[in-house]
């Protein structure tokens, strides 16, 4: 059965070594091969998973077995570690312009969540930091897209700067900033198009907004269940745009979320938000440690540790 | 056929790159199988049923193994069945719906924008109706979609029950006496019962309200996704009995390689595959061109020749 968690998986091998003083090599290489299958069956990217691996290996043989942990809860502590090392800490803060309005552009796949989480983000910023918001749809290219955003901008009761689906997203964006100055908003969200991190014309459109209001935040917005791509997709729009952080939407579902892990390992950018519904208060901080044991299967890891 | 033979061609290209099918070459195709989201489990059993066979008969030259690997895969794939697996499902004298599920932001109601303006242009005649009744802005969409296939569309304010608009579609299908009645649903994810349950419930008004209705119960899989795809598959099937896939957004660097290990474990097919956001972007699936695709890197990788 798929999805099993790294503890279960560990199970069998952990029984035989119980007992020994030391973990070998021999033992090591068969709990690695299983923490390798785990992480990939949870979405990690195959080469960051390699790398990982190699780590582990390197810190985990030839260790004496701790007193009260067994050879196995050992190995899952350094993997832990490593994971949770490598997802970085805990970091839900969002730039202050000098001078307002503070700028966020919104870009990523279609379909990630963008236009939702510029609704999000909107909302949380007037409810926690009793912000003024306007929203941009930049997006004149998915049918209905403004409608999609100016719906969820009256559910809000918040403005949004429309120009049509004929006026250039540049321009859009350039008159947004404008309007927010008179209008004495002090944060302006741009949702923008949903494009493919090799889709040239579309890629250039993006830096073109960039070069024109330089944001203080490029959000790249991903969805939880990318699978190996994640990376590719990752590193194109960071590459290209040298992004700010990363949300991570679509976490109330069941996948394990390795694409988190890829992504921090390929950019180094911070996972800032998760989002955990379809609803406008559903984005929560995001959570490093609580990402790694998703990833490796959830509480039955740290209850392993716990236990010991 | 035509596809087999040049796919076949493809896969002696690939192996033409290694000297000896050794260790580094299964690691290698292990890579490349993973990297295209193909189940891990999947992987694991082809890798080894592959050493097996290669073991068995002995073969050393790469170049030999090269019909194993093009048999396996197209095998695991097709098991039992042939190309008719893919041909979508309609009642040729009558009233054929089509029931369009998934997660949030696949791309369902794109590929319904796709399918009917395909059905359309077979001379066939569509009506669409408007089931997501909750993500703000879905109404609009679709109804964008209509007008720019010339198809109607019938619908319900945001918030109605999404029920009543399948029964108000499939009414209007029936005394318009219309070919193919598409209907879309809100995108949901699978572990949420109640939503689950929901969409369990438009299913029943259609089988209820026409025989052998829906004729095919479509799933819509985003080709980035990784390995939950294969849950999504599970839960969906066990709530919905979904007929086939639509594999969307091809276009991109994803690849998709999960629905080998859905036709293999839930025996879905694959239908179509949508290759970008225009009306035209739909196609047939072709299960060998497909098999082939998920080797693009091995192939274009040279630091083994
Ligand atoms: N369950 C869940 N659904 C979400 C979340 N975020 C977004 N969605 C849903 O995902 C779907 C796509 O969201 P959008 O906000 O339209 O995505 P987008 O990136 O703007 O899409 P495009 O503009 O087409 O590229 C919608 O059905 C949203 O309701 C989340 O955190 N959880
Ligand atoms: N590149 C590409 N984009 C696609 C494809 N199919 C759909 N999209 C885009 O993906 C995004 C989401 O598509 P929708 O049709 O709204 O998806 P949905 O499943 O109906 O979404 P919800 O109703 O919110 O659950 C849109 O921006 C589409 O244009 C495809 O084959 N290729
Ligand atoms: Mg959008
Ligand atoms: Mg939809």
């Amino acid at each position: 059965m798929a999805f099993e968690g790294l503890a279960d998986r560990l199970q069998g091998t952990i029984k035989k070594i119980t007992g020994k003083g030391k973990v070998s090599e021999q033992d090591v290489k068969e709990m690695t091969r299983e923490v390798r299958l785990a992480l990939l069956e949870a979405d990690v990217n195959f080469k960051v998973v390699k790398d990982l691996i190699k780590r582990i290996k390197e810190r985990a043989i030839g260790q004496d077995v701790l007193e009260g942990l067994n050879p196995g809860q050992q190995v899952i502590k350094v993997v832990k570690e490593e994971l949770t090392d490598l997802m970085g800490g805990e970091q839900s803060k969002i730039a202050v312009a000098n001078k307002p309005p503070t700028v966020i552009m919104m870009v990523g796949l279609q379909g990630a969540g963008k236009t939702t989480t510029t609704g999000k983000l909107a909302n949380n910023l007037r409810k926690n930091y009793n912000r003024n918001p306007m929203l941009v749809a930049a997006d004149v290219y998915r049918p209905a897209a403004i409608n999609q955003l100016e719906t969820l901008g009256k559910q809000l009761d918040m403005p949004v700067f429309s120009q049509g689906t004929d006026a250039n997203p540049v321009d859009i964006a350039k008159q947004a900033i404008e309007q927010a100055k008179e209008d004495h908003r002090d944060y302006v969200i741009i949702d923008t198009a949903g494009r493919l991190h090799v889709d040239e014309g579309l890629m250039d459109e993006l830096q073109q907004i960039k070069d024109t209001v330089n944001p203080d935040e490029i959000f790249l917005v991903v969805d939880a269940m990318t699978g190996q791509d994640a990376v590719n997709v990752a590193e194109s729009f960071d590459d290209q745009l040298d992004i700010s952080g990363v949300v991570l939407t679509k976490l109330d579902g069941d996948t394990r979320g390795g694409a988190a892990l890829s992504i921090k390992a390929v950019t180094g950018k911070p996972i800032k938000f998760a989002g955990m519904g379809e609803k406008l208060d559903q984005l929560e901080a995001f959570h490093p440690d609580r990402m790694a044991s998703r990833i490796l299967g959830m509480g039955d890891v740290l209850s392993l540790i716990e236990k010991a | 056929s035509k596809t087999r033979d040049s796919f076949t061609s493809k896969v002696n290209d690939l192996v033409a790159r290694y000297r000896k099918v050794d260790e580094e070459f299964f690691e290698d195709l292990e890579e490349v199988l993973i990297s295209a989201d193909v189940g891990v489990e999947t992987v694991m059993t082809l890798i080894e049923e592959l050493e097996m066979e290669v073991k068995r008969r002995n073969i050393q030259e790469p170049e030999a193994v090269k019909e194993v690997i093009s048999e396996k895969l197209v095998d695991i794939y097709y098991d039992d069945d042939d190309e008719s697996i893919e041909t979508l499902n309609l009642n040729e004298d009558g009233l054929s719906v089509i029931l369009t599920v998934g997660v949030n932001g696949v791309g369902k109601t794109t590929t319904i924008g796709k399918l009917a303006h395909r059905l359309k242009q077979e001379g066939k005649s569509v009506l669409l109706a408007a089931g997501d009744t909750f993500r703000a802005g879905a109404i609009d969409q679709l109804d964008v979609w209509g007008e720019r296939t010339g198809i109607d569309v019938i619908k319900h304010n945001e918030g109605s029950d999404p029920a009543a608009v399948i029964y108000d579609g499939i009414q209007a299908a029936k005394s318009r006496d219309v070919d193919v009645l598409i209907c879309d649903t809100a995108g949901r994810l699978q572990n949420k019962v109640n939503l689950m349950n929901e969409l369990a419930k438009v299913k029943k008004v259609i089988s209820r309200e026409i025989d052998g209705a829906p004729h095919e119960t479509l799933l819509v899989l985003d080709a980035t996704t990784g390995q939950n795809a294969l849950s999504q598959a599970k839960t969906f099937k066990d709530a919905t009995d979904v007929s086939g896939i639509v594999l969307t957004k091809l276009d991109g660097t994803a690849r998709g390689g999960i629905v080998l290990a859905i036709r293999h474990e839930l025996d879905i097919p694959v239908k179509f595959v949508g290759l970008g956001e225009q009306v035209e972007d739909l196609q047939p699936f072709d299960a060998h061109q497909f098999v082939y695709g998920l080797f693009g890197d091995l192939i274009k990788n040279d630091s083994h020749e």
